[in-house]
């Protein structure tokens, strides 16, 4: 469902949601022709849960986010040219090509620190919410996860804690693994653990938790938007798991793009190569949201295909002055090391 | 000057630090370690009740807590007690907090120091008498401070929540009742600054933390036969005052390197090697190291003697570079 907001907060989702799923299109085409090296890891298939749930958010708030970060930045207004500068490793980027795609910080958008630990954020997230308790000063802490930052220590160790000094923080567990692992041979595994539901975790330690569909904005929005007045209000922390089911371009440790998104999707996918066509009619938040945009008469088709050609532009210009971006001169190796 | 005990005069760093700057949090309690001394910590928790914090036995997490707190504008000092339990905390430690600065292009500062207990304390056995340092010293990001003296303590730990980078006070039990002179006034002892604890013409020794103690006792003994010792405490690992060390080894042609790490890539090898790149054609004799044996800290009592950087195998090693 649409999330209850006037038409220019939803154009809005739209165009954030498309600038993220253009982007990691481009970025995977990028790896391929040898521009960046390394693994790296896609947002496809979790848009409407970080826009919606982003938007809940006030400015001065602190989010803290891991490998699969880019989707998160985008959401919230980084600038897809320095995000993608610092991917490949260019002066221009967010961390003068220090951190790539698993470090990305922007400090000015509440991203202190980006960890490509999983559950590493956890225990730093309770901790700039320890600090706004001290401090007063009404922030909220966003720590987005994934379900497999469960599996570590860290998390626990941080909920415990969260909850026994009613800290505010949210914790947001991506689980994009809502099927299982294992559906295709070679297929990433996903989530392994013998709590179930996830939220068993959480709730042992005494945190409010729920789950809610992440292919849904509207239900994302509503659901994060009450665990935020709930935290503001000094109830302490609060859980969320937001399921998904996984993009099949990432069921392989490498991402491979199945066929390029293009927003007529939304009404026919038989173009869609049959293998994969299942998610991209059910379960590609991204075309649903448009569907139903469409469907309740907030703008046309040729609108909704207006505002994609205007994300792939920026895209394409993010990738144009990424690529002109100089590498970082060897000695800035050096600098940085203390404050 | 007036003559403190080293836990008086770092009991009265802490209650300075908390009366000076609301930012600071004390996360554990076991400053002045489990001995009687702990009741006089209680002053400062007691009048501080939202800043002295007693955390679950969670290292990992309330590392984090900190570190995070300290991107987010506080001062915390986190004790972690007995250093061997840094390894319970290590990922936050040195993938986290080590990192922040450096990962992200310079713009998140970690001003955060994890305070604890190293060496070997009587008793403590394999898990219990741990020397991190040397590890901590492969970690760029970390400062390593290592106080040997009443002052010290005090001045250095006043810089260490100054400092706008994540911080390791290593501390040692055994420095507890030491006494020394410690100024009235305010005193902040900067980072990367060496203090030469006692003259000598003969032969340098490079002592840290507890082991300045015992090599002064040492040099006290040698200069009875008229072998005059100078002890160079670095204070500081990280940064490393390594011209005041080269400057007393040109001096005196001779040096021995004192520490509790164990000895292979600790921290008495890392300044050994330095003094063998920079200063090889300064010595008269090869340098000597003494250090923790390469073993597991074991529990009896002559055993863990034989392991130690005793006063006996300090002083052979000094006796060795005068032959």
């Amino acid at each position: 469902m649409l999330p209850n907001l006037p038409r220019a907060s939803l154009l809005d989702f739209c165009r954030r949601m498309l600038l993220i799923r253009h982007f990691e299109e481009a970025l995977v085409d990028l790896y391929n022709k040898g521009h960046f090296r390394g693994h790296y890891h896609l947002y496809i298939g979790q848009e409407a849960t970080g826009v919606a749930a982003l938007s809940c958010l006030r400015a001065d708030d602190y989010l803290f986010s891991t490998h699969r970060n880019h989707g998160h930045l985008l959401a919230r207004g980084a600038e897809p040219k320095r995000l993608l500068a610092e991917i490949l490793g260019r002066a221009d980027g967010y961390n003068k090509g220090k951190g790539g795609t698993f470090h990305t910080a922007v400090a000015s958008l509440g991203f202190l620190h980006t960890s490509g630990v999983v559950a590493g954020i956890i225990p730093l997230a309770i901790g700039t919410a320890y600090a706004s308790k001290a401090l007063k000063n009404g922030r909220v802490t966003a720590c987005l996860f994934g379900d497999g930052a469960l599996e570590e220590g860290a998390a626990p160790e941080a909920f415990n804690l969260a909850s026994l000094w009613k800290l505010p923080v949210l914790f947001l567990c991506e689980n994009n693994g809502k099927y299982g692992a294992g559906q295709a041979v070679g297929a990433a595994q996903s989530s392994s653990m013998a709590a179930h539901p996830l939220t068993d975790l959480p709730q042992a330690y005494k945190i409010p938790s729920q789950q809610v569909d992440g292919v849904d904005a509207g239900a994302v929005h509503q659901v994060i938007l009450d665990a935020i007045k709930k935290i503001r209000q000094g109830e302490g922390p609060q859980f969320i798991e937001t399921q998904t089911v996984r993009w099949p371009g990432s069921e392989t440790n490498w991402p491979t793009v199945p066929v390029p998104t293009d927003v007529a999707l939304a009404w026919d996918v038989n173009s869609v190569p049959e293998r994969v066509r299942e998610w991209y009619r059910s379960s590609d938040p991204l075309l649903i949201f448009v569907r139903e945009l469409v469907e309740a008469e907030q703008v046309t088709r040729e609108e909704i295909a207006a505002l994609e050609r205007k994300a792939k532009e920026i895209i394409a210009e993010a990738v144009s002055f990424a690529l002109a971006s100089p590498y970082p001169k060897p000695e800035e190796a050096l600098k940085d090391l203390s404050a | 000057m007036r003559e403190l005990a080293y836990y008086e005069a770092k009991f009265e760093a802490l209650r300075e630090l908390l009366a000076a700057d609301e930012r600071v949090h004390l996360i554990g309690g076991t400053f002045l370690s489990l001995s009687p001394r702990r009741a006089v910590f209680q002053e400062i928790a007691k009048r501080y009740p939202d800043r002295v914090i007693s955390p679950p036995i969670s290292e990992l997490g309330f590392c984090g807590l900190a570190t995070g707190a300290a991107m987010a504008g506080l001062r915390p000092i986190v004790d972690l007690s007995t250093g061997s339990f840094i390894f319970e905390a290590w990922p936050q430690v040195v993938n986290e907090a080590a990192n922040a600065f450096y990962m992200s292009g310079g713009q998140t500062r970690a001003p955060v120091v994890f305070h604890l207990f190293h060496g070997i304390r009587g008793g403590g056995a394999a898990q219990h008498s741990h020397s991190p340092q040397a590890m901590l010293w492969n970690c760029p990001g970390l400062e390593i401070v290592l106080p040997s003296s009443p002052r010290d303590v005090k001045g250095l730990l006043k810089t260490a929540v100054r400092s706008d980078n994540p911080t390791i006070f290593v501390d040692h039990v055994q420095l507890l009742e030491i006494r020394g002179p410690v100024p009235e006034k305010d005193e902040v002892i900067p980072f990367g600054v060496a203090d030469v604890k006692r003259l000598g013409s003969d032969v340098t020794v490079i002592a840290t933390s507890y082991m300045v103690q015992r090599c002064l006792k040492v040099a006290l003994k040698l200069a009875g036969e008229g072998i005059q010792v100078e002890v160079v405490d670095p204070r500081t690992l990280v940064p490393l005052d390594f011209a005041m060390i080269l400057a007393s080894v040109e001096k005196t042609q001779r040096a021995v390197i004192v520490d509790e790490t164990h000895q292979s890539c600790g921290v008495a090898a890392e300044i050994a090697a330095r003094i063998a790149e920079e200063g090889f054609d300064r010595l008269k004799v090869p340098l000597r190291r003494v250090a923790t044996l390469d073993v597991p800290v074991p529990y009896s009592p002559p055993l863990e003697e034989f392991i130690s950087p005793s006063e006996s195998r300090i002083t052979d090693a000094i006796r060795a570079t005068l032959r």
